[in-house]
């Protein structure tokens, strides 16, 4: 009962050794991007991972900005 | 796609500041922080023009090499932008940025420097898309919404164009061809004078044997 006792106590310390250990600091790779990663602009809604749709809506809006093609020439 | 680029068009702006105001309501700048102002060359001279500047995303940007915590990236779409969690506020990008763009926002009663700020096209940061997280750091991610910067969509002369450098390209070449001049506006006499012309002098007023342009 008591070497029982002893293995688990001895078990549990060994299990929840690492519970508590995160990396304190940035793994350093000179001149690379160091931080999080960033999402793709198209990931999320309206477009849900289109790239092609989100390449055309913006195709589309850059036009907007040529008043030759929006009102006429 | 492209890279995304901005291109202001001397001839149109007239310092209206409206991209200004528009940058910082979209994003909700605080006081002292301006991602996006006005230039003015040969300010109250007869022929002065005016830019709007701010981040120009760089192919080869200046901050990205300097930067010694390496907290900056560029997207595929070729917005450089920054890692507020990991950026020091060192300052080295703003020592290294010919534009001036990087912007610290001074905190406290002896104006600590805080974290980085500079334009990000609109297209947020390394947050999840369109977040209170990445607006509250980083502001608006237009670029998710389908949308462009708000600066040029704001412009009100489309004097500031934003987007897809080869399409921007094209409804410039399209403008010069219409109206028939502009095309020679940037360049090195615009910004300094040319050579033999007196200080102040309009730029156009200078001869223009042997100035490069």
């Amino acid at each position: 009962m008591r070497h029982a006792w002893i293995l688990g106590a001895a078990a549990a310390a060994f299990a929840l050794a690492a519970c508590g250990e995160r990396p304190q600091v940035v793994q350093y790779k000179q001149g690379t991007y160091q931080g999080k990663p960033d999402q793709k602009p198209y990931a999320g809604a309206p477009f849900d991972g289109n790239h092609q749709q989100w390449e055309n809506a913006m195709r589309q809006r850059n036009q907007t900005q040529n008043e030759y093609k929006r009102i006429g020439s | 796609m492209a890279r995304m680029k901005f291109l202001c068009d001397a001839e149109r702006c007239i310092e209206c500041n409206g991209c200004v105001t528009a940058c910082k309501q979209e994003h909700e700048i605080p006081w002292g922080v301006n991602r996006r102002r006005v230039v003015t060359v040969n300010d109250g001279v007869p022929g002065e023009r005016s830019i709007s500047v701010a981040c120009m995303h760089c192919s080869d940007a200046p901050c990205m090499a300097v930067c010694p915590v390496d907290c900056f990236y560029k997207t595929e779409e070729g917005v450089v932008l920054h890692d507020k969690d990991l950026c020091i506020g060192c300052g080295y990008c703003f020592y290294a940025c010919p534009f001036g763009a990087p912007q610290f926002p001074q905190t406290g009663a002896f104006g600590v420097r805080g974290k980085m700020d500079k334009c990000t096209f609109c297209a947020g940061g390394p947050e999840a898309n369109s977040s209170e997280e990445e607006f509250r750091k980083y502001g608006r991610n237009r670029l998710a919404e389908g949308k462009l910067p708000a600066c040029a969509e704001m412009c009100a002369t489309k004097a500031l164009l934003g987007g897809d450098g080869d399409v921007l390209a094209d409804i410039y070449r399209q403008r010069v061809t219409v109206r028939g001049r502009g095309g020679d506006v940037w360049g090195w006499a615009t910004a300094y004078g040319q050579p033999g012309q007196a200080p102040g002098q309009a730029p156009g007023q200078a001869p223009a044997k042997g100035g490069k342009s």
